[in-house]
């Protein structure tokens, strides 16, 4: 044993947290919440496809607090999901690389993403009345 | 002098076995997705009303039937490469990862299969 402890490589408790790692993450953990998306949207397909009654058995799963709690976190997902993405795919063709770049493009995917995530869930609630 | 064989230089994937590929594929879908999940978005806050006459009346016309189909088969294709890189992180155990892999591919063809084989179903009627 080292009379000191030796300094190790960045880890997940010792990391300092910043916008950075903390969107790649949410990028991560939004693409996993999708993939129970796609799940969803695939039921709400097939509810659609075996007729009138199982589709409004599925409409009666979404429209609950739980179905539209889950619709309002899948919009919310998509929308962080796709802006991020693209900013993703800004860095493979070489731009945006810069410190204050980045911080700027993070933040632009945060705001837009809330933003037009009530955005569209304002047009869904003028829908219902 | 290099130790690798010419057949290795040829196929350049070194001992990942795997080149770009799977990268590359994770980037095509996503540019492909863009407009698929926008239009899919967009089309369904359009409709007047979600009920089961109308949302089957509009995935009908056959435009919209087409880009149903297109934007389920490259959502599992993209939400299939994305989740396996999850696992490839995270499950290190090498039987659990490959049961794992394997079960993770078999309900993504049986999810997007159903999803592909419901809109078709609606599309061209019964």
């Amino acid at each position: 044993m080292p009379a000191r402890a030796r300094p190790t490589s960045p880890h997940v408790r010792i990391y300092r947290w910043q916008i950075g790692n903390s969107l790649s993450i949410l990028h991560r953990v939004t693409g996993v919440v999708l993939a129970l998306g796609l799940l969803a949207l695939c039921y709400w397909l097939t509810s659609l496809a075996a007729g009138e009654r199982s589709y409004a058995a599925a409409a009666a799963v979404f429209s609950s607090p739980v179905g539209l709690v889950g619709l309002a976190g899948w919009t919310f997902a998509f929308l962080y999901h796709l802006l991020n993405g693209v900013r993703h795919l800004f860095w493979d063709v070489g731009y945006g690389f810069e410190r204050t770049q980045r911080h700027a493009s993070g933040w632009l995917v945060v705001l837009g993403s809330i933003a037009l995530t009530a955005g569209v869930w304002i047009l869904v609630w003028s829908h219902r009345t | 002098m290099s130790l690798r064989s010419p057949v290795g230089r040829v196929l350049g994937l070194g001992s990942a076995k795997d080149g770009t590929g799977h990268w590359w594929a994770q980037r095509v879908s996503a540019v492909a997705l863009i407009p698929l999940t926008l239009w899919f978005l967009l089309s369904l806050l359009a409709l007047p009303a979600l009920d089961y006459a109308t949302v089957r009346a509009w995935l009908s016309v056959p435009l919209s039937g087409l880009l149903a189909v297109l934007l389920v088969a490259v959502l599992t294709y993209h939400s299939y490469l994305g989740t396996t890189v999850v696992i490839e992180d995270y499950v290190h155990a090498a039987g659990t990862k490959i049961l794992s892999l394997l079960l993770l591919r078999f309900l993504y063809v049986l999810v997007g299969g159903a999803g592909i084989f419901a809109i078709l179903h609606v599309a061209f009627g019964s």
